[in-house]
């Protein structure tokens, strides 16, 4: 009953939608308002069925309706509410449901906050967003239903269908097969829809683009619109990245935060482009520059989305093999490239209307620095998708199937993020339009010297290699550069109106967001970085077998295995845990407990490190095997990760930061009108 | 009088123009260089059991990733020195084939359970994954020995869910 509302509500929301974008089409070619007030009207009701659905399908998994295939893939009796509930984005079709039910939430927003506004692009967001919504119901409703319900024919044939096949009877299982143990983390139930969330605000601002394209009000009207929806994706994207970091590293047990498998890239890839289209849109608002570039990158994101989208939840794990597994596979690439190709060519059609209103001067001015930049990102980007394609490319060109593991990615990614820390570092500090060796080395030199600082103190603490010591260099660079800055700023203005620093600084950031947003958050990445180099360049580990009383040594540490207990618990798992003694330079400074739970009903069991965390390193010890009783020997994996917290509290900053420039103006929007001056010299209006 | 603007800049333009035309050659040649010596240095060859048996004289030395099925009672693990043995069966390569065999978990479901398919000796040092078990699939990189043992540096394995576990069981209730 509950899986026909749910169903039922889908398919009324897929025929609204189709409406919807005939009548914002017809509407706005024709000029009758009435009909775009009726797209309109679509658009909203989109949203209160697709919640319908979704309520319906949380009552299914509360319920355990395990009848419906999907409830019984990814629920099962054991499982406390808050899992249950969190299940909807536990799998394929649960997770395409809410995707869709954001991006109507978002789009619904969106047609609310700016009917007034912005009239000629709405009816062309709506056709965008219902397009996008339609391709993604399309999908849910006859490909990937998470309504679909197993009848059993006969004695033995099972058929997954919404409607009873002829002849057979509903297949009632007794429990379902629960969500993966992997998955039952903190991190990893609010991964997924921050990472959706993310992905789905990123479609609104595509949305105005196109909306921009086709209405022909090509200036940067639609990047001043959705700058702070671009923020807002790009903060929840951001989020998502970081928590799925967390997540491998608390749950995945190799010690680290982030692999270069496809799925992680696939993430990673919009995020880059949304990233460089965050830098650049400021050129094209300073300057009236790179709007094709501008175009081109948010075309870009929106496909990358898409494809992440796709590749996120299509069960492909590791090998890239297996692109078409899903059926539904073809239906992506063909949405992709089919979007892809018309997004284009409406950018074709207006391609002299989008040319610069002036030209760069200068090598080292600000606005060339951001085009340097937005290359080493799109720069990454490339060698994300050549890893990811280049086992195709091959089989297709040699016969020959050939891919490429991290260290690709490491290698060609490095010295491109290694170019990006330093672009951080002078870029903000140079000036638009005319900017030379000398103004720039003047404007620098000071904090240039401090960040001398960060190597020489590394040196001293017994750091020799030269990538190393460059990276610190660079972390030290960026830090002592932004931090100058934003000193600088904060005293002048604590000065001029003898305001308390603290104030000073509050009320700066308030008045320039952006601006401000943006040094905290590069702040948060130099802090990110030295987390990042302590990991990849200082991570030690080592393994052994022991029995109780018995000491392994790595680096500083010694680990003493003390006991271990074996019990049963509650909600069906069998738990091996271990008391491990750490001791830093001989001296006592507490105990962990490395777990291992053996889930009865997946029969899959979970290594649980146990960690020593400070800020200057982790011990990450992990129990890898045990005898129970008889010699009492335990096996242990430890991880000596130097800095590695300053990783996860960059992130922190980084997101305050993005808050910071997302936060809404207090006074409405001033700046709105004013700094239009420098384009009355456009002549063809 | 429109004009004022950008004549300011026009003198200088040529110029500039080159400047920014090398520098953005040179940026792209640089990414180039990285993606392609990358690649060169860490291209691996993926191959099935099959394959892998049939170059076997060619290959050796190579980086190599292989996938195959897990058989279950050829894993053994010793603690002692964290040395993971077991064997896995080919499984075909191509997906077409698997989805046309009955997808991935009757693949390598048949694969375990069939004595004429390719079998090929794993050893891994390092901790034993949770999920290795019978009729996962196991994606491993590595080198072949001299001794046709295949050495994996990287483990990695994957479990399809099944419909058809739960039948029997079900089917007369």
């Amino acid at each position: 009953m509950v899986a026909n509302i749910g169903y039922g509500a889908l398919c009324i929301t897929l025929v609204i939608a189709v409406y919807g974008i005939v009548a914002a089409v017809y509407g706005s070619r024709r000029k009758l308002p009435y009909w775009v007030d009726s797209a309109r009207n679509a658009m909203l009701l989109t949203f209160p069925l697709l919640t319908l659905s979704v309520i319906s399908l949380v009552v299914l998994l509360v319920n355990g309706n395990f009848e419906v295939d999907y409830v019984a893939s990814v629920t099962s009796k054991s499982m406390p509410l808050y899992l249950k509930i969190t299940a909807l984005w536990g799998g394929q079709a649960g997770s395409l449901l809410f995707w869709t039910w954001a991006m109507s939430a978002f789009a619904s927003a969106v047609t609310l906050r700016n009917w007034d506004r912005d009239r000629e692009f709405l009816p062309w967001v709506i056709v965008v967003s219902l397009v996008t919504i339609t391709f993604f119901l399309g999908l849910i409703i006859f490909v990937e239903n998470p309504f679909a319900r197993l009848w059993i024919l006969g004695e033995t044939v099972i058929l997954k269908s919404m409607f009873p096949p002829v002849g057979s009877v509903l297949f009632l299982q007794p429990d379902g097969r629960g969500l993966n143990p992997l998955l039952r983390h903190p991190g990893m139930i609010i991964h997924p829809p921050m990472l959706y969330l993310g992905f789905v605000a990123f479609v609104i601002p595509y949305a105005f683009a196109i909306a921009a394209l086709i209405t022909g009000r090509t200036d940067d009207r639609w990047i001043r619109i959705t700058r702070r929806w671009t923020l807002v994706a790009w903060l929840f994207l951001s989020l998502g990245l970081l928590l799925g970091g967390r997540w491998a590293y608390d749950v995945l047990g190799w010690g680290g935060y982030w692999g270069w498998d496809p799925v992680e890239i696939s993430a990673l890839m919009p995020w880059l482009t949304g990233t460089a289209f965050l830098h650049s849109v400021m050129i094209q608002e300073k300057r009236g520059m790179l709007k094709h570039w501008n175009m081109l990158l948010i075309i870009l994101t929106y496909d990358l989305v898409i494809f992440g989208t796709f590749l996120t939840r299509s069960g492909i794990l590791s090998s890239v093999h297996a692109f078409a597994q899903s059926a539904i596979g073809p239906l992506f690439f063909g949405f992709i490239g089919l979007t892809f190709v018309v997004s284009l060519s409406l950018l074709l059609h207006r391609w002299n209307e989008l040319k610069s209103e002036a030209h760069m001067t200068s090598l080292l001015s600000r606005e060339a620095l951001f085009l340097l930049n937005n290359f080493l990102f799109l720069g990454i980007l490339v060698v994300c998708f050549w890893g990811v394609i280049f086992p195709l490319l091959s089989e297709l060109i040699t016969g020959q199937k050939v891919t490429v593991g991290p260290p690709f990615y490491q290698r060609a990614t490095a010295p491109l993020f290694a170019g990006l820390l330093f672009l951080m570092g002078i870029a903000p500090l140079a000036a638009w339009r005319h900017s030379t060796v000398q103004t720039l080395g003047k404007a620098l030199w000071k904090p240039a010297i401090v960040s001398l600082l960060g190597p020489l103190l590394a040196a001293i603490f017994g750091v020799h290699d030269w990538a190393a010591l460059l990276g610190f260099w660079l972390v030290a660079f960026v830090a002592s550069v932004t931090i100058y800055e934003y000193g600088r700023a904060v005293i002048a203005r604590a000065h001029s109106r003898s305001e308390p620093i603290w104030r000073a600084f509050w009320e700066l950031a308030g008045r320039n967001r952006r601006r401000y947003g943006g040094y905290i958050i590069h702040l948060g990445v130099v802090l990110m970085g030295l987390g990042i180099i302590g990991m990849e360049m200082f991570q030690t580990e080592t393994q052994g077998t022991i029995g109780q009383g018995q000491e392994i040594k790595l680096d500083q540490y010694t680990i003493r295995y003390d006991s271990i207990a074996i019990f049963d618990t509650s909600d069906g798992r069998n738990v091996a845990r271990a008391v491990v003694s750490i001791y830093k330079d001989g001296q006592y400074v507490g105990e962990v407990h490395p777990r291992r739970d053996y889930y009865y009903e997946s029969q899959q069991p979970m290594t649980i490190p146990g960690v020593r965390s400070t800020m200057e390193d982790d011990l990450y010890v992990l129990l890898v095997d045990w005898k129970p009783v008889s010699s009492s020997m335990a096996t242990f994996k430890i991880y000596h990760n130097p800095l590695v917290n300053w990783l996860w509290l960059g992130g922190l900053v980084f997101i305050f930061g993005t808050l910071v420039a997302a936060w809404p103006d207090r006074e409405g929007q001033p700046e709105r009108v004013k700094k239009k001056k420098e384009n009355l010299v456009r002549s063809n209006a | 009088m429109e004009q004022t603007e950008t004549n300011k800049g026009l003198p200088k333009k040529q110029p500039n123009r080159t400047k920014f035309l090398i520098g953005g050659f040179l940026i792209i040649a640089a990414i180039v260089y990285l993606i392609v010596s990358s690649t060169q240095a860490n291209a691996q060859y993926f191959m099935t059991v099959e394959e892998l048996k049939a170059k076997q004289n060619q290959i050796s030395g190579r980086d190599l990733r292989v996938s195959g099925a897990v058989i279950g009672d050829t894993i053994q693990y010793d603690p002692q020195t964290l040395t993971l043995t077991f064997e896995v069966a080919n499984v075909p390569g191509d997906n077409k084939v698997i989805e046309e065999k009955g997808g991935l978990a009757a693949v390598l479901h048949a694969a375990v359970n069939d004595p004429a398919q390719p079998r090929l000796k794993v050893v891994y040092n390092g901790v034993k994954p949770d999920l290795l078990k019978n009729e996962a699939q196991a994606i491993m990189t590595g080198k072949l020995g001299a001794d046709g043992v295949f050495y994996a540096q990287e483990l990695l394995l994957k479990c399809p869910t099944k419909y058809e576990e739960a039948l029997p069981q079900q089917s007369g209730g």
